[in-house]
């Protein structure tokens, strides 16, 4: 399942319902992205971030698809906020269950890793008296094609 | 939106630096994304950059495309820099 919101989400509660969900699940992998202080700028105090909405669920159950293809997936939760965060808030949840560990880690690091740099989200962090569009990583996409 | 109109959609910093959410093109046969582009590119000024060193992503009907994926009434096309969330 896929949710885009700008509220804030409960991590332990959707652990709790994907432990709940699977028939066979023996892990589960999660991850949880947080905004931090640093980024392009120095001191950053909050995010905004803006998605293409439509484009973005179907562009993100793509991902979830070919996790599904090429690992054991039972279910798999994916929730991203939109609109203007605050430092250490949540941004971001991907939650995998699997029959095993292997499977869960490397779908739930693949589904984030992908994201990145396929899904139309993007960050603009704001600091005391400026605003900067984030500019993608070489990292962030070295990531991405490892996965190729 | 009539049939031989094409929507044309700008996200994140290209949207606030064209001052632009959204606009309309006429469908011509044998268009493409990349005609398009050039085509606004060629308003000059901060359209410019539509064609310039930063990378633009294009999406048509919201699945990633190429400039050259042909476009034809009806259809929405989408340009934006490359993506950053997570």
């Amino acid at each position: 399942m896929i949710t885009i919101q700008s509220g804030d989400f409960d991590a332990a509660a959707e652990y709790d319902a994907l432990r709940d969900s699977g028939a066979g699940t023996g892990a589960i992998a999660t991850f949880t992205g947080l905004v931090r202080d640093s980024g392009d700028l120095q001191g950053v105090t909050g995010l905004y971030l803006e998605h293409y909405p439509g484009m973005t669920e179907q562009v993100i159950q793509g991902l979830i698809d070919e996790a599904s293809k090429r690992w054991d997936v039972r279910e798999a939760r994916v929730i991203h906020r939109v609109g203007r965060l605050a430092l250490r808030d949540q941004i971001v949840f991907v939650g995998v269950c699997s029959a095993h560990r292997g499977d869960a880690f490397a779908a739930c690091e693949f589904i984030m890793d992908a994201l990145k740099t396929s899904a139309p989200f993007w960050k603009k962090e704001i600091t005391g008296d400026r605003e900067h569009w984030v500019e993608q990583k070489e990292s962030d996409l070295a990531r991405s094609q490892n996965w190729d | 939106m009539s049939d031989n109109t094409i929507t044309v959609r700008f996200f994140a910093r290209l949207r606030e630096e064209l001052e632009t959410e959204e606009l309309n093109v006429e469908a011509l046969p044998g268009l493409t994304a990349g005609d398009v582009l050039a085509e606004l590119a060629s308003r000059g000024g901060r359209w410019a950059q539509l064609q310039g060193d930063q990378p633009v992503m294009i999406a048509i009907n919201q699945t990633m495309a190429k400039a050259g994926s042909s476009v034809q009434g009806g259809d929405e096309l989408a340009f934006f820099p490359p993506v950053t969330g997570g």
